[in-house]
């Protein structure tokens, strides 16, 4: 296949009610235009979404797996980081 | 909401009978489908089996190119726009049906009906040919149908107005689609160009028969329940020209398929292809008549 010409894209998609663009998977095109017709058909054909983002995968910077350790071990520790703490006024509301 | 798995978040509610994906609508919900008064039963079964049958046909091509296409996104894209056509076929073939008085409409005429019967523009059958003629073809026949779809949501017939509104969004769409190819290999290598004109050049005689019209359309036109296509070309011209330049291609200089002592696929006279295509559509159900699967 030729598609292995093309560069990869990621794509985003948010759902009618997600507030947020989720990645679901990723597709090859030859630029951005052609990845988000594709994504139109390759991942919103069951009515999934309302928006739609591509980037190219090359443009993702990435944490290493090697990394994992320093970069989220530190924070497994520090429970109290969780703004659970406190005492909340009865008339504070949305909390 | 939980982000562990991507679909969840995309989901609308908890519906088991989908995987991701809901709020699905039915476009015919909240549709009078009794026959308006003062139209013609049988001119209205007639005009949607045309409809139908461009609908039907250019499908079953499309269905044609699973694994097929040039890359796997595309395989995809092609279905879709199949599908979505065979959708629309699905509704105009039943609507036919409740004119006539006939259950189970859409599966008769689908697989019951002989080559002279179907109603299809000679353009929907054509054999396959490679995918710039593809692309050619759909670019046409989109230009072409999403011009009559337009005007025939306006339609004196609620089912076929909102089988026509329903349309007008899937073959935008395909317009697109088809658009935005015919540009990248229009205006991409030398190769990539020559075969695009090649494949403008193999449907274009069928274009003039998509403006021709049948008494069938006339009468429905008349009667504010159909379109006449007599009125479409200027619209299809101007969309097909700003295309083409985008695409640095030539409107090609071609002059109109021959029909039969001028009968055309309106009149159910077809090409050599259709008899083929036909033959595949068929085959299944006319060997196990009466089967569900």
């Amino acid at each position: 296949m030729s598609g292995s010409e093309w560069p990869l894209y990621e794509v985003f998609v948010r759902g009618k009610r997600g507030l947020n663009h989720v990645h679901v998977g990723s597709l090859h095109a030859a630029d951005g235009e052609m990845a988000l017709r594709n994504a139109r058909d390759l991942y919103t054909r069951r009515n999934e979404g309302v928006s739609i983002w591509v980037v190219k995968a090359a443009d993702i910077t990435a944490s290493s797996p090697d990394e994992k350790d320093p970069f989220f071990a530190p924070s497994g520790d520090k429970v109290y980081r969780h703004p659970t703490f406190y005492d909340i006024p009865d008339d504070v509301p949305h909390m | 909401m939980s982000f562990d798995n991507p679909y969840e978040a995309l989901t609308e509610d908890n519906d088991a009978r989908w995987a991701f994906g809901t709020g699905f609508e039915d476009p015919l919900a909240g549709v009078d489908r009794t026959v308006p008064d003062g139209v013609d039963p049988a001119g209205l079964a007639a005009y949607c089996l045309m409809l139908g049958d461009d609908a039907l046909i250019l499908s079953h091509r499309l269905q044609e190119w699973c694994t097929h296409a040039p890359e796997l996104e595309d395989e995809v894209a092609i279905a879709n726009i199949g599908l979505d056509l065979l959708g629309q076929a699905r509704l105009l073939l039943a609507r036919a049906g409740a004119a006539e008085g006939r259950d189970g409409g859409e599966d008769h005429y689908a697989f019951f009906r002989d080559e002279p019967e179907f109603r299809n523009v000679r353009l929907a059958e054509l054999e396959r040919g490679d995918f710039a003629e593809l692309v050619a073809r759909l670019l046409v026949f989109s230009a072409w149908r999403l011009a009559l779809l337009t005007r025939l949501a306006g339609s004196r017939d609620p089912v076929l107005a909102a089988v026509a509104d329903k349309g007008v969004k899937e073959v935008t769409y395909h317009r697109g689609y088809a658009a935005e190819w015919a540009i990248r290999l229009g205006d991409g290598t030398d190769h990539s160009h020559e075969r695009m004109a090649a494949g403008l050049a193999t449907v274009w005689p069928y274009v003039g028969e998509l403006f021709a019209t049948h008494p069938v359309e006339r009468a429905l036109a008349e009667a504010g329940v159909g379109v006449d296509p007599a009125g479409l070309r200027g619209e299809f011209d101007d969309v097909l020209a700003q295309v083409l330049r985008a695409a640095t291609l030539d409107v090609p200089d071609l002059g109109p398929a021959a029909g039969v002592s001028g009968r055309t696929g309106r009149d159910g006279v077809h090409t050599e292809a259709m008899g083929h295509l036909l033959a595949e559509l068929q085959s299944v159900a006319r060997a196990h008549p009466g089967a569900t699967w």
